[in-house]
């Protein structure tokens, strides 16, 4: 019978299916992160040890500081104690579990989701989870991969397995070419914007079409991670040669003859012409302009030719809440979003931290100066050190950009980067929630490009008009 | 985990769609532990101003709907982050089931286990329990997990689904982890076998 990416690496991992659907899924590999103390907690409390050490990878990013009192970032740069603990907690807890840990000192650390696929570690073909929600980062390499709570962190870390009903499929086909200065970022704010933030629920989704195919593998990371924006348990793009090409050579895939054997069984994955899936949506490629939020949840996305929209205008029932919106992000409806001033600019996260957004932030700061407080966080301490390498660290600095070192940061403000009330953010992250990067900040979601072309001009700007695009 | 099998209690309208887990328990207290408890901090910015006083207007600040033990909610109620703690501050803070038309997935399966239950109902079943709700003249809801049935103000029932093995997993109040290691052998005999279909997941060391 035809089956699907999603359908072979589930019906891969399935050990038991009960009468009632409940099935027992083999977890292939399981990210845990600074998070978890409460999940070994759980495993210490009933006796229980780590079942697979050797398939768990850990690393520190939530609670870590992202500036450096001294030469180099430590955990005294973590000032509050309760945040350094949960850091210290979870370098213990790996030791003695003998998990793999990529801490503060080690150039691998960074936000969970740009080690996974930086390091090999996600493969395709692989069913990864991690206590983390935006675990469908690693779906972009063919992986079936999901975010769960801290007690199936305890589940998974004990049995190494995970009991599920298996969701519905959505196919969301992307085709036609993106225009000049459009990016995947862009891409995924358009097709929450058309589905709705509960589109996918209950749905693994499936990106295709011409438009996914032609993104690089960190472009169908950025869209995959916000898949769980749009409700679904997991967002994924089939396997290709770009997919093989992004992981020949990391340190955690295979080599030699091993790399042959598996690129072999990762071919097989693809979905076979006559699959069918649940539901099925289109998305013209060629619509897509940049993208910007305007109100408290990332379905709120219009392009940034749009304006604020008016809840007079909207369904009867809408309207409440929108106007609770836009008095909360302190917006006028019908007003241009281009040219609406803002306060601070975020860029990073597991969203868009990876070297390419860099690049792309990079380009349009490269000769300007910020006019207001602009900062870039690395997603890795590999990120890092490669846009060191490349010189972006000068552009950004030398346009008054704030460099820092790798970790969640502003995206949740859980590490004390936080926007204060009332600033108005332009971030490159996943969530515009009513107090997310602190109480009372209001953020905007955008790409890279979006976030340096309005910490150049201190407004939102169609960074379309500054690169010529 | 705490067994449910019933409920009968007050139910607050939350209506709203789109109540994230950011709203519910705010990133800034998930350092704390489990232990601590976060029932104190739940909704913390829609309860309490700044200062820490009470906002009247919010529903769980009405005396009518003065400890709730159900919530009733908009679309997509729990979407966003992955944090347990969500359900940690509400179960702490009494609440054992969330009504709503849909969930965000995590803490849809977040809820179950801590012996709170989502449930979900058609839109417009919501949107009726709502209104009911927003009279205060009767805001008790009854709940019976073996039957299956939402009983509202007024007498409504209404029938809901769930999935049978979270459902006997609830009644029992069964922890699943004990439950799972009794598939010891099936889960080691499977591992055997996928280790050596796919050897270039052996990590050196």
């Amino acid at each position: 019978m035809p089956a699907t990416l999603f359908d072979k690496i589930w019906a891969k991992h399935a050990i038991l299916t009960r009468p009632d659907g409940a099935t027992l899924l083999h977890v292939g590999r399981h990210l845990v992160h600074d998070g978890s103390s409460q999940a070994f907690r759980t495993l210490a409390d009933q006796g229980l040890t780590v079942r697979r050490p050797d398939r768990t990878f850990a690393t520190a990013d939530h609670y870590v500081a992202t500036t450096a009192q001294g030469g180099a970032r430590s955990l005294d740069d973590i000032a509050v104690p309760e945040r350094r603990h949960l850091v210290e907690a979870l370098a213990a807890n790996t030791a003695k579990a003998g998990i793999a840990h990529f801490g503060l000192n080690d150039l691998r650390q960074g936000i969970v989701h740009i080690v996974g696929p930086e390091q090999g570690i996600t493969q395709p073909g692989l069913l990864m989870v991690c206590g983390d929600s935006h675990t469908a980062t690693h779906g972009a390499l063919g992986a079936l991969a999901f975010g769960i709570g801290s007690s199936e962190v305890a589940h998974v870390l004990a049995t190494q397995t995970l009991w599920q009903s298996k969701p519905r499929s959505m196919r969301i086909s992307v085709d036609g070419r993106l225009a000049e200065g459009v990016t995947a970022k862009d891409v995924i704010l358009a097709i929450i914007a058309q589905i709705g933030a509960a589109g996918g629920t209950g749905h693994v989704i499936e990106y295709a079409g011409s438009a996914i195919r032609s993104l690089s593998a960190e472009g169908r990371m950025t869209v995959c991670n916000m898949s769980i924006e749009a409700g679904a348990r997991a967002g994924m793009v089939a396997p290709d040669e770009t997919t093989f090409a992004y992981l020949s050579g990391r340190p955690y895939a295979p080599k030699g003859a091993l790399w042959d054997k598996a690129v072999a069984a990762w071919k097989e994955l693809p979905t076979d012409p006559d699959a069918v899936f649940d539901t099925e949506v289109s998305v013209d490629a060629t619509a897509i302009v940049p993208m910007v939020t305007w109100g408290t949840s990332p379905e709120d996305a219009v392009p940034i030719t749009g304006r604020v929209p008016d809840p007079d205008r909207a369904p009867a029932e809408r309207r409440e809440a929108m106007r609770r919106k836009l008095d909360y992000m302190g917006l006028t409806p019908g007003e241009a979003l281009d040219g609406v001033k803002v306060d601070r600019v975020f860029i990073g996260s597991c969203t868009n931290g990876r070297i390419e957004d860099l690049r792309a932030a990079a380009a349009v700061a490269r000769g300007r100066k910020a006019t207001i407080p602009a900062m870039v966080v690395p997603g890795s301490g590999l990120v890092r050190a490669q846009a060191e390498a490349e010189g972006l660290d000068r552009v950004f600095r030398d346009a008054g950009f704030e460099w820092r070192y790798a970790g969640c940061s502003m995206c949740v403000g859980m590490n004390g980067d936080t926007v204060a009330p009332g600033q108005r953010s332009a971030s490159t992250s996943n969530r515009n929630f009513v107090g997310r990067q602190g109480p009372g900040a209001r953020t905007h979601l955008v790409s890279p490009a979006m976030a340096a072309a309005a910490a150049v001009t201190g407004r939102f700007t169609d960074v379309r008009r500054l690169t010529g695009g | 985990m705490k067994p449910f099998r019933s409920l009968d209690a007050v139910a607050a309208p939350m209506g709203t769609p789109n109540i994230d887990t950011d709203q519910i328990i705010p990133a800034r207290y998930l350092w704390r532990s489990k232990a601590d408890g976060y029932g104190m901090h739940l909704f913390q910015d829609l309860r309490f101003a700044a200062d820490g006083t009470p906002r009247e207007e919010f529903v769980l600040n009405q005396p009518a709907y003065a400890n709730a033990g159900i919530i009733v909610a908009g679309r997509n109620f729990g979407c966003g982050s992955s944090r347990e703690a969500a359900v940690w501050a509400l179960s702490d803070y009494g609440v054992r089931c969330v009504i709503a038309p849909s969930f965000g997935d995590i803490f849809y399966n977040n809820s179950f286990k801590n012996g709170l239950l989502p449930i979900v109902l058609p839109p417009e079943r919501v949107a009726a329990l709502l209104a009911a709700l927003d009279r205060k003249q009767d805001v008790r809801i009854e709940i019976d997990l073996q039957a299956q049935t939402v009983t509202g103000p007024g007498g409504t029932v209404d029938h809901f689904e769930v999935d049978p093995f979270r459902k006997q997993l609830l009644l029992e109040g069964m922890d699943d982890i004990a439950f799972t290691l009794r598939h010891t052998e099936q889960m080691a005999a499977f591992e055997t076998e996928y280790d050596r279909a796919a050897p270039w997941l052996a990590v050196p060391g």
